[in-house]
């Protein structure tokens, strides 16, 4: 199995108590190094929550999980944890960076999870994370002092800081202006070209465009899988 | 994750609010600087009523008579008659572990020295009782042994009766002074003692012989009370042992018939003192405590809001690889930390105030170390106690929940 990751009949139902909602059913994805690749759909459609069960941040109720060979769909929390700090890197909407913070201690967030790194190796492997997104000039500037664009781009670094073998980027340039979204987007794109795997979350066709693979989801089901044919420009 | 960092992370979060962190240490620190200073009070003044006790002499044993009992009707303490110098005798010709023994009788005068007067307490006693009390005679001499048998009208003079008689810095010494209208001999004055802690000077009496003071002043066969040393520290009790049974040999008691007196050796005394000021210190501690588990609450209202406030930051920490323990033990660390250095400054605060009381009120204080010791564990626990709930409720997040919290 050459793939990073495989889905397979995935179902999530949430348990609301007096109703079960489903969420995902029975999903079947298999995903290789090196793609990048749009989940697609509008909101309700379960992408969300294909992409916190593919992020590890919730187990599913039925169906297997293969991420880099592992099987991860029965680990408990703690192993999630573990996997998510050392496999993944996570973009979000909203940045979420912490106030008051420099941009270099932002990055080494992750770091300070894994007892291999010391002080002066997370700093170090911070300043090269913050390097790729074209940022080492504002090591010491705290989010307030910096621009949405530049906001998101600490928090892509955050992501890439652990050498994950995956970057989920979840609606990544819903808080930014259109110029700002394609300066995000080309940083995507650089960084899959230089071989990092990328799942894009994103309800908006034009920003799909800058994947390579789009699969579209609709009422827990995928309904399209293609790759993308006019890809915008690299 | 490492502690230290634990630590750090904890305590840049203190410091990114720090008029917050601040208030919610107060409670602590007022906590634990009142312990402390109310413990030091208590010390204070436990140790000055037993340096106040203790001088009444060394390894003094006092024995007091009881109250008289008529047919039912109890009257005060000292009101039996039945202690007699005959008593005083017997003890020391058969108590071995006794050293010195006096009678004594009070009695108070009028008295009169040239156009001056001046009311104040006669004792009379044995000149043994300077020795049992560590009095010393400044000018003049002692009485002697003959001016006890004669009933000499001789007598030595506190320091603060002469002062007021003849002025100060004035010898009295050869002169005659009228105690009731009866002429005495002043022949010495005694060292200056001072004012007891209480505030009873200490100076403000007349010894004189026993049988002058007994026979010509009071008139009486009885004595108020008797004044003994024991040889050593160690042989207090034997002594009491001794005199009991000397007293109840001579007064012919029966076995079991209540004695009309009562031995008190000094270490009692002490003992009687320091039980009032041990209810005193407990009360005033519990009122620290108090205080300092409201300070507790504070820490616990304050991080609830904190856990709150920070939902999406826990989130982010969970997404990007904090397990829930370390999650646990950032909020743990930072309410033991607000509680630590609380209970930090609180000790600073609790010793200055401590020291302030004692500079401009004159109160005495004594900081122990224990007091500081516990005051610090019970902060620490305080912090620990009331982190907890806080701290599992941010552990107890779901990563996709606290992300999306708004």
């Amino acid at each position: 199995m050459g793939n990073l990751i495989t889905l397979r009949d995935i179902t999530k139902i949430y348990d609301l108590g007096s109703v079960k909602v489903p969420a995902l059913n029975e999903v079947n994805l298999e995903i290789s190094t090196g793609e990048f690749i749009a989940i697609m759909g509008a909101s309700g459609s379960g992408k969300s929550t294909l992409m916190n069960i593919i992020g590890c941040l919730d187990n599913p109720t039925s169906g297997e999980y293969y991420l880099d060979g592992i099987n991860v769909d029965k680990l408990n929390s703690d192993q999630l944890a573990n996997i998510r700090n050392k496999k993944l890197g996570f973009v979000f909407q909203s940045f979420n960076l912490l106030a008051r913070t420099s941009a270099l201690e932002n990055v080494e967030l992750p770091l300070f999870y894994n007892l291999e790194i010391n002080s002066s190796k997370r700093k170090q492997l911070a300043q090269v994370a913050l390097e790729m997104v074209n940022l080492s000039d504002r090591l010491d500037h705290q989010p307030n002092q910096l621009s949405g664009g530049q906001q998101q781009r600490v928090a892509i670094a955050r992501a890439l800081v652990n050498k994950p073998i995956l970057l989920l980027a979840d609606e990544p340039t819903g808080n930014l202006d259109s110029k700002t979204t394609v300066e995000i987007m080309k940083v995507l794109q650089e960084l899959n070209q230089s071989g990092r795997t990328i799942i894009l979350v994103t309800h908006e066709h034009d920003i799909s465009e800058y994947a390579k693979r789009v699969v579209e989801l609709k009422d827990g089901k995928i309904i399209k899988d293609h790759a993308m044919k006019n890809r915008r420009a690299d | 994750m490492n502690y230290l960092n634990s630590v750090k992370i904890a305590y840049r979060a203190l410091f990114k609010n720090k008029t917050r962190s601040f208030l919610t240490m107060l409670g602590i620190i007022i906590g634990v600087g009142s312990v402390i200073t109310m413990l030091a009070i208590g010390q204070g003044s436990s140790d000055s009523i037993k340096a106040e006790i203790s001088q009444l002499g060394t390894n003094v044993i006092i024995v007091f008579p009881t109250a008289q009992q008529r047919g039912g009707v109890r009257s005060e303490a000292g009101t039996t008659q039945d202690l007699t110098e005959d008593h005083v005798t017997e003890i020391i010709a058969g108590c071995p572990s006794v050293r010195y023994a006096t009678p004594v009788v009070y009695s108070t005068g009028q008295i009169i020295a040239g156009g001056q007067n001046w009311r104040t307490q006669i004792i009379g006693v044995y000149s043994d009782y300077l020795k049992i009390r560590n009095l010393e005679v400044e000018l003049g001499t002692v009485y002697t042994a003959q001016d006890e048998s004669r009933s000499g009208k001789v007598c030595l003079l506190g320091k603060t009766v002469s002062d007021n008689l003849f002025g100060e810095d004035v010898n009295p010494v050869g002169q005659t002074i009228r105690i009731n209208r009866i002429p005495f001999k002043v022949i010495g004055v005694l060292e200056e003692k001072g004012q007891s802690m209480m505030g009873q000077d200490q100076d403000d009496m007349i010894i004189a012989p026993f049988s002058t003071v007994q026979k010509r002043i009071r008139a009486i066969d009885h004595i108020n009370m008797i004044f003994i040393s024991a040889v050593s520290e160690n042989s207090i009790d034997q002594a009491i042992e001794e005199i009991d049974q000397v007293l109840r040999t001579h007064l012919k008691l029966v076995s079991g018939q209540e004695a009309p007196y009562d031995i008190r050796s000094q270490s009692e005394i002490v003992e009687m003192f320091s039980s009032t000021s041990r209810i005193m210190i407990l009360l005033l501690a519990s009122i620290a405590v108090i205080s300092l588990i409201v300070g507790g609450i504070g820490i616990m209202n304050i991080m609830l809001v904190s856990v709150t406030e920070r939902t999406r930051e826990i989130g982010l920490r969970m997404a990007v690889g904090a397990r829930k323990i370390d999650i646990l033990f950032q909020f743990l660390i930072e309410a033991i930390l607000l509680s630590v250095l609380g209970g930090i400054i609180g000790i600073i605060i609790g010793l200055i105030s401590s020291q302030a009381l004692s500079k401009i009120l004159n109160w005495p204080t004594t900081v122990t170390p224990y007091s500081i010791i516990i005051s610090f564990i019970f902060a620490t626990a305080v912090g620990i106690f009331f982190g907890w709930y806080p701290a599992r409720k941010a552990a107890k997040l779901h990563p996709i929940e606290a992300l999306r919290y708004e």
